[in-house]
């Protein structure tokens, strides 16, 4: 069994595999990648880099819809 | 240039302001602004740029008032329902300062345009009301080595930043990527809260003013990103993607041409 770590996603503490990315994160969320930006700890993840960036115990991640209004 | 008693007397309140004074207000009067989409977000954008004295204001828009947008569009008036948008704005401008030339540019912006729009102004302020333009927009601007102010707003949010790759930093595509596959944040039937058009509009009015004046903070490297129903605002960090299509160390966006397909959207909230 791996270990697991504990995030804040959208003020909600929640558990997570311990090193998972940020991509994996929005797969168990069912959230459409192509549609947000990612927030960790008060900075937007480049979008190349979502599968490469591991998370980490205590991470604060908000999801940034997309909005396109004017 | 210098200015004149009427001058004297109408930025009475910026000749005060000692980080703006005689020299800023020059600067206003000299700058050329174009405001993209005449609607929520441009509407406070054009009547603040044009009640600061900013010389040149061109305004893009292919579409007409509506009495649907009046809830929020608040540089329309009802008798004015019908006219184009950018001859609306022309209207109300020249009532409110003669010392500003609107420039109207009634047509919707695609690749094969928009560079000749953008290379006549200084800065542009993107307010638009779809993803087509607003990668467009931000992909133009990237070549052209100008300075974006770019807001949007949906139902009771509001993102705004300021994009300048040029003197380093992100584009709008290391944020966002690329457009999401359809429109469902951008359409009508989502709603916004008039006022909070106006609240967006009016942070990227003083943005522009900035960068113009030069003044405090840019926005550049940060969004700001605003929820009016819990009334907070939080500031983030964004960097420039190495990995950007666009910006990063190995573009593959090398022109407009990947926009030669889109059709600038029509949805609008």
């Amino acid at each position: 069994m791996s270990a697991t770590m504990n995030i804040i996603v959208n003020g909600e503490p929640r558990a997570f595999h311990a090193g998972g990315s940020v991509a994996a994160l929005l797969t168990s969320l069912g959230i459409d990648r192509r549609k947000v930006a990612v927030e960790r700890n008060l900075e937007i993840v480049p979008k190349s880099a979502f599968d490469t960036t591991a998370l980490t115990d205590g991470d604060k991640l908000e999801i940034v819809h997309f909005i396109g209004g004017g | 240039m210098s200015i004149s008693d009427a001058q004297a007397l109408r930025y009475a309140r910026h000749l005060n302001l000692s980080d703006v004074g005689p020299s800023g207000q020059e600067k206003l009067l000299k700058a050329r602004v174009l405001v993209v989409g005449a609607g929520g977000l441009g509407s406070p954008v054009i009547l603040y740029l044009a009640a600061a004295g900013v010389g040149t204001i061109g305004v893009v828009d292919d579409d007409e008032v509506d009495l649907s947008n009046l809830q929020r569009q608040v540089i329309h008036t009802t008798a004015r329902v019908g006219t184009p948008k950018a001859d609306s704005a022309k209207v109300a401008v020249g009532a409110l300062n003669p010392d500003v030339n609107l420039r109207v540019h009634r047509e919707r912006l695609k690749f094969d345009n928009i560079a000749t729009l953008i290379a006549d102004y200084d800065i542009v302020a993107d307010g638009s009301d779809n993803f087509d333009t607003r990668f467009l927009v931000n992909d133009a601007c990237f070549f052209a080595r100008k300075t974006l102010v770019s807001a949007a707003v949906l139902r009771f949010d509001g993102q705004l930043s300021t994009y300048k790759p040029h003197a380093g930093g992100p584009c709008y595509r290391c944020v966002f990527g690329e457009a999401p596959p359809d429109d469902v944040w951008t359409c009508s039937q989502v709603g916004i809260l008039g006022a909070v058009a106006g609240v967006m509009g009016t942070l990227q009015a003083t943005e522009v003013l900035k960068e113009i004046l030069v003044l405090g903070e840019s926005m550049a490297g940060r969004l700001l990103i605003h929820d009016a129903l819990s009334a907070t605002s939080r500031l983030v960090k964004i960097n420039r993607d190495p990995g950007c299509a666009l910006c990063g160390d190995a573009p593959t966006i090398r022109d407009l041409s990947i926009h030669a397909a889109s059709n600038g959207g029509v949805c609008s909230v």
